[in-house]
């Protein structure tokens, strides 16, 4: 059978040969203008005077328009209708698009985008975390608090209080493939190709600015360079521009950013400053805790509640909070407005509470690791059993009475990890390892090393609960060959993969046989994000349900035909089997297209059983829960904060897997993004506002080398307790958030050089490590 | 102007302006988009070929690479790795063996820089693939898909023999191609303002970035008598135009320690264009050779025309962007001592691997009978230039190499620079770094571990 099985990318071939088309790969069509934005040069005032004379005057120059130069004014925020395409006046971070040129050439494009005379009357910017509390600037009334029990009287009478702040940077998506976006104007309205996550909010975006119906805009991707989050929403901006150009100028308009306008323009992976306080007893049994969370949003509400929702959720992480409160403030400042990034503010609240075991740990002389599973949820009751060959369930108490309710409410039902914890400790050879590395530090003056595990426990499904739902369009074509269409986008993450082998599972055929379309709002309407890790959960569900409906339907009429129950009828192999007759699927397909029933079928799936009040805090936001843990061995030099991530060993949980291949690659991919997240990536703001750190030149993400040098993967491969496709779990998201092992095991090499707590800062560039050294040494 | 060369084994002939690069000419008028654009800048790899004359083949970056660049060279792009009849390269097959793509936008620039390393036998991967970067996999298939293609043997179809004799000329249109120094000399004598270009990976930026029009350009890659490396006159000779893969070979025996800091210089793609005589001639406060040539107390050969002079390389770097050459005036070449077994040169940035220096510290020590008897430094990072630090020196020189005086010395630091806050380093970072590398130095030299890159798992 398809599912399961470790098939390569849909698009391998295409990707090594070259042929993989991206979005500005499309030949451009006849007359096609390249677009650029111009940008303010200041994080904050009004723009008091804009003369396009020079930039319309360049060569190669077709158009300019200002925000009063639109038809219509054009908005391109993805929920709270506070992003004006072009600045209206009021500038609010430095390169907030001015204006946009269209000219006959890229270049010439970005030629003309420089010359325009710009008087801004500038004031002050609110930058930091400090100036916008300072400055009162935040998204909703207040802060959001989540509460269960009572923490104020929990942590009055803990025997231990360990009260820190963490500071954790932002993070650039640093997709390879830059946005893109091209707009073809037509009889039928307007065609948009675009690199995106979310095709549909992007036509609804065109159609909106363009004063059309949604039915006249049809938006295609088919595939991406990478999105991890930062094509959910940013690409609105490219797309719509791109539209009202075409339309202003009735011709095709394609539109890319430059990789310095890229990071410059858009959103990033929001910075937060975790304030914590908690109470432990003297075996490090976590009492109660209050964590308060800071998050930069930036200058526009983009998705930031949702993600500083998702931070919250997670502020409990593998652990039962007995007493909790949550605290989340959502900030405005004058900079890019912070957006998705895979986990969605679930990273950040994660780091902020494994800091906080691993401080209470260090306080109270305990093993961090014991810290951690002394306070893991209990285990999971009732169900399938869980791990393979583990036969039996490690501390099966399961009392009724057992507490274990996340702060927001929601009971943990399927918690794996324990089990996986021992199997990942064993396997990695942990204790020994731990030993080993304190003996090698103790021998060697200017290099410590550091080892530590920490546990991933992530929730699936959007918070949004609505977003829960996914289409699919399935085409059975009379030859056999299977096309399939479904809401989801194609980034890297092998969706088309894992969806087509739901699809040829279902149907009994070969792989080889269901060919993959773009993604096309044409063919699937009113789809979500390919986002929150959900792609292949809900676009599978629906791929299976369109495939069954035209395998019963064709189930029906071969057992008519052969005097046979329905049930009878066989697909597999490629083969239909009706009791003892068996036929090809090809024949199959043709017997059934001469009875005239339809081989086309759209399938649908909603997500059962969530309910959540986001207000309150209180529900069941989530489907399931995904895990893993990971443990991770560093090095770092004392002299200059120079380090390295010798080994790394992952246990992760994908259920059954869809295709172990595809959900490794996300796991080795996720870990190294999020140690990168946490290590050598750093932006940079100065006083001003203008982000320094705007190219790959400055912004460091992992490269070659930075792979730990021992890289140990392996998947836990049991049976979701959830009903979805295949009982497999999603994976988009969670591995990221193993990264945060290396963080922590920094910390730990850090610790090792003094009896003092290190209170390392995210994230652990050398710089940042050489003081937390030279902290742990008591300097 | 028009450049010929071939390209996937075809003659073509572009008819361009000098500072067309390559990636935009081969997306823009070839239609052949596998090359791609990520950054624009030399940092990501995405736009990798292969270009292969004379002296040899190598992995370069299409987008800071202009056409005049490679006339009577053959280039081959992702789309001319594959064999004439589809077959694919024992790298192609590897990565789609190995699950090496996921969003596929970096594999095409990956697959030709592993191709051009599997072609030169390189197995060295950490090494050959660290200019180009994947934000998806983790790089972890793709080195096994490395490691899976290296026993294969090269096709065939790989070896391509350029004819340089073949090229059509170059006609003019603003560019000047001069197949030697002495041609060199005689235009540039005669055109102080036009823009010379050597490996284009700081010139290349000032195009695709700054977007500036260069008028007037000559590109120095065909003068070949200006990338000699070679003994003269009892020193070691580095011809201004030799690449920095060529001087990584020529040090890799007899100064170590720099090797390893060159071995860490850009990317394998960047060291294939790069030039030592750019290097130093842009007089960037952060080149990576100016404090080894400082510490070595180099020396550069200038010539205008025929007049020639030679300068102690501290007395180059005047200020910030300014430099002591005069208007037609080019570097020719530098010398080094033949050897300098106390060299030591360390880099600190951010990432390990193709990093601009935070700090870049170089020291020439000599110890005898347990006193330093001569020392020299260079430093970069720490101020407008390049700089010898020479009140570290005083404090060092006749002293005894032990804690105590490196600990006395340290401090002198202070007095020689006064560095700055950006986005790489704080200035008390760099200045702690700057004394800590000294503090390594004697850690090194008394047998500790100092490199966590050393250290195996
Ligand atoms: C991705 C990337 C990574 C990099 N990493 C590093 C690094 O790790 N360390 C580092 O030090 N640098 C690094 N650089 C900077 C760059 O590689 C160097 O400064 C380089 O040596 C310049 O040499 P070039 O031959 O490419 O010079 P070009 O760009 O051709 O020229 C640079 C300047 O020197 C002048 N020039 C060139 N040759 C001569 C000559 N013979 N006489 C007089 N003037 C001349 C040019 O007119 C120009 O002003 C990096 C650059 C990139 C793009
Ligand atoms: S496009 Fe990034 S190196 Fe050329
Ligand atoms: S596969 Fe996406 S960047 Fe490498």
């Amino acid at each position: 059978m398809s599912v399961h099985e470790p098939a390569p990318h849909d698009s391998a071939l295409l990707h090594v040969t070259g042929a993989a088309r991206y979005t500005d790969d499309i030949p451009a069509p006849a007359g096609c203008l390249h677009l650029a934005f111009g940008l303010s040069p200041v994080a904050r005032g009004r723009l008091a005077a804009l003369d396009l004379g020079p930039v319309r005057a360049a060569p190669g120059v077709v158009a300019a328009l200002a925000h009063g130069d639109l038809r219509r004014p054009a908005d391109v925020a993805p929920v709270a209708h506070d992003e004006p395409l072009l600045c209206d006046g009021a500038i609010h971070y430095l390169g907030q698009p001015l204006f946009v040129v269209a000219a006959t050439s890229h270049r010439a494009a970005r030629r003309a985008a420089r010359l325009a005379r710009v008087e801004a009357e500038e004031e002050a910017p609110v930058l930091t975390i400090d100036d916008a509390l300072a400055a009162g600037w935040r998204f909703e009334e207040g802060p959001r608090i989540w509460q269960k029990g009572d923490p104020d009287a929990a942590l009055a009478t803990a025997p231990r209080r360990v009260r820190g702040r963490l500071e954790i940077g932002g993070q650039e998506h640093f997709y390879l493939e830059g946005q893109a976006a091209l707009a073809i104007p037509g009889d039928d309205g307007m065609e948009v190709h675009c690199s995106t996550q979310h095709p549909s909010e992007i036509q609804h975006k065109v159609a909106d600015a363009l004063g059309l119906p949604s039915a006249a805009v049809r938006v295609v991707v088919r595939r991406m360079g990478g999105g991890f989050g930062g094509k959910e929403s940013q690409g609105n901006h490219l797309a719509v521009a791109c539209a009202v150009m075409a339309e202003a100028t009735g011709r095709p308009c394609r539109m890319r950013y430059d990789r310095d306008d890229d990071m410059t323009i858009t959103g990033k992976r929001h910075d937060f400053r975790i304030d914590y306080d908690a109470g432990f007893d003297a075996e490090g049994r976590l009492l109660a805790m209050e964590v308060v969370q800071y998050a930069r949003c930036g200058w526009s509400q983009d998705l930031s509640l949702a993600v500083c929702d998702r931070a919250m959720l997670h502020a409990d992480n593998a652990y039962l909070v007995p007493h909790a409160r949550i605290v989340s403030h959502r900030l405005r400042t004058n900079t890019q407005s912070a957006t998705a990034f895979r986990g969605f503010g679930g990273p950040q609240g994660m780091l902020g509470t494994e800091r906080l075991i691993q401080h209470a740990a260090h306080a109270l002389g305990l093993d961090p690791g014991a810290v951690r599973r002394l306070n893991f949820y209990p285990p999971a009751t009732g169900g399938e059993r869980s791990g393979p060959g583990t036969g039996t369930r490690l501390r099966a108490v399961h009392s009724p009475a057992l507490d274990r309710s996340t702060p927001y409410g929601m009971e943990v039902e399927d918690f794996i990890l324990h089990e996986m914890t021992d199997a990942l400790l064993a396997s990695s050879d942990f204790a020994d390892r731990q030993r080993a590395v304190r003996e090698w530090n103790s021998g060697n003056p200017v290099l410590k090393r550091g080892l530590a595990w920490s546990p991933v426990k992530f929730g699936i499904s959007f918070t949004l609960s609505h977003l829960n739902q996914a289409g699919a369009l399935v085409h059975v074509y009379r030859d056999g060959s299977v096309l399939l269409n479904h809401g989801g986008t194609e980034m890297g993450q092998g969706l088309h993969r894992k969806v087509s082998q739901v699809a040829a599972a279902r149907l009994g055929i070969p792989l080889d046989r269901v060919r993959i379309a773009a993604t096309d709002t044409a063919r699937v309407p009113n789809t979500s994000a390919t986002a929150a890790s959900s792609g292949a959960d809900l676009n599978g569900m629906a791929v299976q349900a369109a495939a069954d409906a035209i395998r019963e339907r064709m189930a029906r009429h071969l057992a008519a035909l052969h005097q046979a129950r329905a049930e009878e009828v066989v697909f597999a192999d490629g083969t239909v089997r009706v009791g003892a007759d068996a036929m090809s699927w090809e024949e199959a397909v043709d017997a059934c297209y001469l009875g005239r029933v339809s081989l086309s079928a759209t399938g649908f799936y909603a997500t059962p059983g969530l309910e959540w009040d986001r207000v309150r805090g209180r529900g069941r936001p989530f489907f399931y829960f995904a895990y893993g843990c990971a443990a991770t061995e560093v090095v770092l030099d004392t002299l200059t904060g120079e380090s390295r991530i010798l080994r790394a060993d992952i246990l992760h949980d994908c259920g059954a897997s869809l295709n172990p291949a595809l959900d490794i690659g996300q796991i080795e991919g996720g870990y190294v993004q999020g140690a990168g997240w946490l290590t050598t990536e750093e932006l940079v703001w100065d006083a001003k506002g203008r982000l320094r750190t705007h190219a790959p030149a400055t912004y460091k993400i992992p490269a070659f080398s930075d792979r730990p040098a021992i890289f140990n993967v392996r998947l836990w491969d049991a049976a979701n307790r959830a009903e979805t496709v295949y009982r497999s779990k999603a994976v988009g998201e969670p591995p990221l958030m193993l990264g945060i092992s290396a963080f922590l095991a920094l910390s730990e090499a850090c610790a090792a050089c003094g009896p003092h707590w290190p209170d390392l800062q995210a994230p652990a560039t050398p710089e940042a490590i050489l003081r937390a050294v030279a902290r742990a040494r008591g300097a | 102007m028009r450049i010929g060369f071939l390209l996937n084994g075809e003659r073509v002939e572009a008819d361009a302006p000098p500072t067309r690069t390559l990636l935009d000419w081969l997306r823009e008028e070839r239609g052949l988009t596998g090359t791609k654009e990520g950054c624009n800048e030399g940092d990501c790899g995405a736009c990798t070929v292969l270009v292969t004359d004379e002296r040899g083949a190598r992995a370069l970056n299409a987008c800071i690479l202009f056409l005049p660049q490679l006339r009577g060279k053959a280039v081959r792009t992702v789309e001319g790795i594959a064999g004439p009849e589809g077959a694919l390269h024992p790298v192609q097959r590897a990565m789609v063996d190995h699950h090496g793509s996921q969003c596929g936008f970096c594999t095409p620039g990956f697959v030709v820089a592993m191709a051009a390393a599997h072609l030169n036998g390189d197995c060295d991967h950490d090494a050959a693939l660290a200019g180009n970067l994947c934000r998806c996999t983790g790089y972890a298939p793709i080195l096994r898909a490395a490691e899976a293609a290296a026993a294969e043997p090269v096709p065939d179809w790989m070896r391509d023999r350029p004819n340089p004799d073949d090229a059509p000329p170059a006609g003019s249109g603003g560019a000047f191609l001069p197949r030697s120094a002495d041609e060199l000399a005689a235009w540039y004598a005669d055109h102080p303002d036009a823009t010379l270009i050597a490996g284009a990976t700081d010139v290349g930026l000032w195009v695709t970035k700054g977007l500036r029009d260069l008028p007037e350009v000559a590109f120095l890659s065909g003068a070949r008598d200006l990338a000699r490396i070679e003994e003269r006159d009892g020193r070691l000779w580095f011809g201004a135009g030799a690449t920095m893969t060529e001087v990584l070979e020529a040090v890799r025996d007899r100064f170590p320690s720099w090797a390893a800091l060159i071995g860490r210089y850009g990317s394998a793609q960047v060291r294939n264009a790069a030039t030592i005589g750019g290097n130093v001639a842009n007089g960037s406060p952060i080149g990576d050779n100016p404090p080894v040539l400082l510490a070595l107390g180099a020396r550069l050969h200038l010539r205008r025309g025929e007049e020639r002079r030679v300068l102690p390389v501290e007395d180059f770097f005047l200020d910030y962007g300014r430099q002591d050459r005069r208007p037609g005036e080019f570097l020719e070449g530098i010398d080094v001592p033949l050897s300098a077994p106390g060299l030591r040169v360390w880099k600190v940035s951010k990432r390990w691997d193709q990093d601009i220096s935070a700090v870049c510290g170089a020291f020439d020590i000599r110890v005898e009978d347990g006193r330093v008897v001569r020392v020299r430094t260079g430093f970069g990072g720490m101020a407008a230039t390049p700089r010898r630090a020479r009140a570290l020196e005083a404090a060092l020189e006749g002293r005894p190499w032990d804690e105590a005086t490196v600990e006395a010395a340290v401090p002198a630091l202070a007095e020689d620079f006064r560095p700055i806050d950006d986005m790489r380093a704080s200035a008390a970072y760099r200045l702690e770094v700057a004394g800590n590398l000294l503090r390594r130095y004697l850690h090194e030299s008394r047998g500790a571990a100092v490199s966590v890159r050393a250290v195996r798992p």
